[in-house]
């Protein structure tokens, strides 16, 4: 069965939810090999072998994690030369999409990016416009190099034993020449990480700049927070929870809008969520037309009366 | 310095937009288009340095922006906006072959319109936006930066040139970095960096004035099975449109929406 590689998304070895996911749909094509380009290997390795990674390849050299995009695209073109591999799966990140773009140019190969589903035999399916077409394509030409959106299948646990090796690339200078030279990690919020959550709930203009009954209900729920763009210009919420066209694009189990209106743009980052409730005290607000449920009403009483409620029955 | 600024005709997001019937390309003929709303960042982002080491006595402008487009004829529209905004030449690279190409294609065509420009004067800056608001792949400005052998500093946030140095602040999904290249180098903007101006009156009246070359795919030594739908390595094997979602229910809050609200959450499993 032909390898399949997977880039590891992760943050010092703590392994990201979307690559488990990769990992399920590499199983699904052949035989998982995850790729792993940094340092923290060892705390990666157990959740690695648990999604179903058979190998695993890890890149430790500071050349690729001290400049951005290039060098892990010159890596993985020479790992690609090696293995053959049926596929290359990347997360639907910026930096993903953008290693995934020069890498298609390097092997000369077909690219498809931010597939919500990948078959066994690598046709994917897209969501356009802003959720209006669903689109299903292949790569007809080269290994196939798809991206795909966090939440777009669940992961299965396949423990296994994973075997490792170190992979030396081959850095070009070329490659270097955009160097990182600061890097100054997000603030952590204590919730679940917005593009990776299962549930989340956004506040838009509605909230006249008062998160607090959208943080309390969120935090019922175990949601993260979201926010619209026009939340974001106002300065109420940080541009790094913003979904939308130009912030996020998630697709949760549940996602909740509170006093959005439900602009194109913004339902460009959030359509594809499984579930939609929307509380906006506009019944004419076109989010409606989207939700799976929704509430007609002002949301600083129906929320607080849905967050008691719900902590109510948790006991 | 010598600039140039990527941009895109795209159709209107507000009007339906849809496919064309016949090969799965975009219809960009049935709806009305306009320069991409986050291509206008760049072209903001060029004026603002081209402005900024002007030098004072004369005011004559440290740095020249050339605005760029790929597209059908209409795309002379785009152009036409950053014209009006103040850049100070446009190129229109259009050809008949160039329906239908996908990002890898696209990218061929701009990096060899870029290398053409820089024929007459050495390019220091490629700016783009973020995206395209049509198909947001956000992947031709890295692609550009394969082709063009350029530092890569994509989705800037913040861009400040000093000494031949560009440095961007990029927000990613889990930090924000610092990125800093020499020039020559390609930058992408996000709707973060700047407000983009209108054009004025003056703007308006004066681009028409300004010269604007149209160039084929042979004047940049590209043949037309590099380009198009023939040269794309990926193939559609449908599209359809996606049912409208079933309308939901929608209660009207009556002094206990929120407990209609926690019984649905419940319902579904949520709880
Ligand atoms: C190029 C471009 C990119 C963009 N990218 C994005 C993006 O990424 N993300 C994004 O979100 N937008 C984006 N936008 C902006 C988008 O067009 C909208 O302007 C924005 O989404 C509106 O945000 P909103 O729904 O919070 O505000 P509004 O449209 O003003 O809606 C506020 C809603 O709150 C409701 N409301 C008010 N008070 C209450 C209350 N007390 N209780 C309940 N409901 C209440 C109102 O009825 C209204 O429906 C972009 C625009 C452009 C041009």
């Amino acid at each position: 069965m032909s390898e399949v590689l997977v880039l590891v998304d992760h943050v010092d070895g703590a392994v990201r939810k979307a690559t488990t996911e990769l990992l399920t749909i590499a199983a699904r094509v052949g035989e998982p090999s995850a790729v792993y380009i940094g340092t923290g290997f060892q705390d990666a390795a157990a959740t690695l072998a648990r999604f179903g990674a058979v190998k695993a390849y890890r890149i430790e050299s500071p050349d690729l994690t001290a400049h951005l995009v290039a060098p892990s695209a010159e890596a993985l073109a020479q790992l690609v030369e090696r293995t053959q591999p049926a596929a290359v799966l990347l997360a639907s990140t910026a930096d993903g999409k953008e290693i995934a773009a020069r890498l298609a140019l390097k092997i000369d190969s077909g690219l498809i990016t931010d597939a919500v589903d990948v078959d066994a035999d690598l046709v994917t399916t897209q969501s356009v416009f802003a959720g209006a077409y669903s689109v299903r394509a292949r790569v007809s030409r080269g290994t196939p190099i798809i991206t795909v959106k966090a939440n777009s299948v669940t992961a299965q646990e396949r423990p296994g034993e994973c075997v490792d090796e170190q992979f030396t690339a081959v850095i070009s200078p070329g490659a270097m020449s955009a160097r990182i030279t600061g890097t100054r990690p997000r603030q952590k919020s204590g919730r679940p990480d917005l593009s990776e959550a299962a549930i989340v709930v956004a506040g838009g203009r509605g909230t006249n700049g008062d998160f607090g009954p959208v943080e309390a209900f969120a935090d019922t729920l175990g949601a993260a927070v979201g926010a619209s763009r026009a939340a974001v210009d106002a300065g109420w919420y940080p541009h790094a929870n913003q979904v939308g066209q130009t912030g996020k694009s998630v697709s949760p189990q549940l996602y909740v809008a509170v006093g959005i209106s439900g602009a194109i743009q913004h339902r460009a980052g959030m359509q594809t969520s499984k579930t939609i409730v929307a509380v906006n005290k506009d019944a004419d607000a076109p989010i409606f037309e989207l939700a799976d449920f929704g509430v007609v009403g002002d949301l600083f009483t129906v929320l607080p009366q849905a967050t008691t409620l719900i902590e109510q029955a948790r006991g | 310095m010598n600039i140039v600024v990527c941009v895109k005709f795209v159709p209107d997001a507000q009007s339906e937009r849809g496919f064309e019937p016949g090969d799965h390309t975009t219809d960009r003929f049935g709806v009305p288009g306009r320069l991409s709303e986050l291509d206008e960042y760049a072209v903001e982002a060029a004026l603002t340095l081209a402005t900024a080491g002007a030098d004072a006595p004369t005011g004559e402008p440290a740095g020249r922006v050339t605005v760029m487009t790929v597209g059908p004829p209409a795309a002379a529209e785009a152009i036409k906006k950053a014209l009006q905004m103040g850049a100070d030449a446009g190129v229109h690279v259009t050809d008949e072959a160039i329906a239908g190409s996908d990002a890898a294609a696209t990218s061929l065509v701009l990096a060899a319109a870029i290398r053409r420009i820089g024929e007459a004067a050495p390019v220091d800056l490629v700016l783009t936006g973020m995206a395209s608001t049509d198909a947001v792949m956000s992947v031709v400005p890295a692609m550009l930066a394969e082709r063009l052998d350029l530092p890569q500093l994509t989705l800037a946030s913040q861009l400040s040139i000093e000494g031949g140095t560009a440095s961007i602040r990029r927000d990613g999904d889990l930090a924000s970095q610092t990125v800093t290249a020499a020039l020559p180098a390609l930058v992408s903007v996000t709707d973060q960096i700047n407000e983009p101006r209108y054009p004025s009156f003056k703007g308006i009246m004066g681009a028409k004035k300004k010269p604007v070359q149209t160039w084929g795919i042979a004047d940049l030594g590209l043949r037309a099975d590099q380009v198009g739908l023939a040269a794309s390595a990926t193939v559609v094997e449908s599209i359809t449109p996606r049912p409208p979602r079933q309308a939901g229910q929608v209660v009207k809050d009556d002094g206990d929406g929120g407990r209609q609200l926690a019984d649905f959450l419940r319902s579904r499993k949520f709880v």
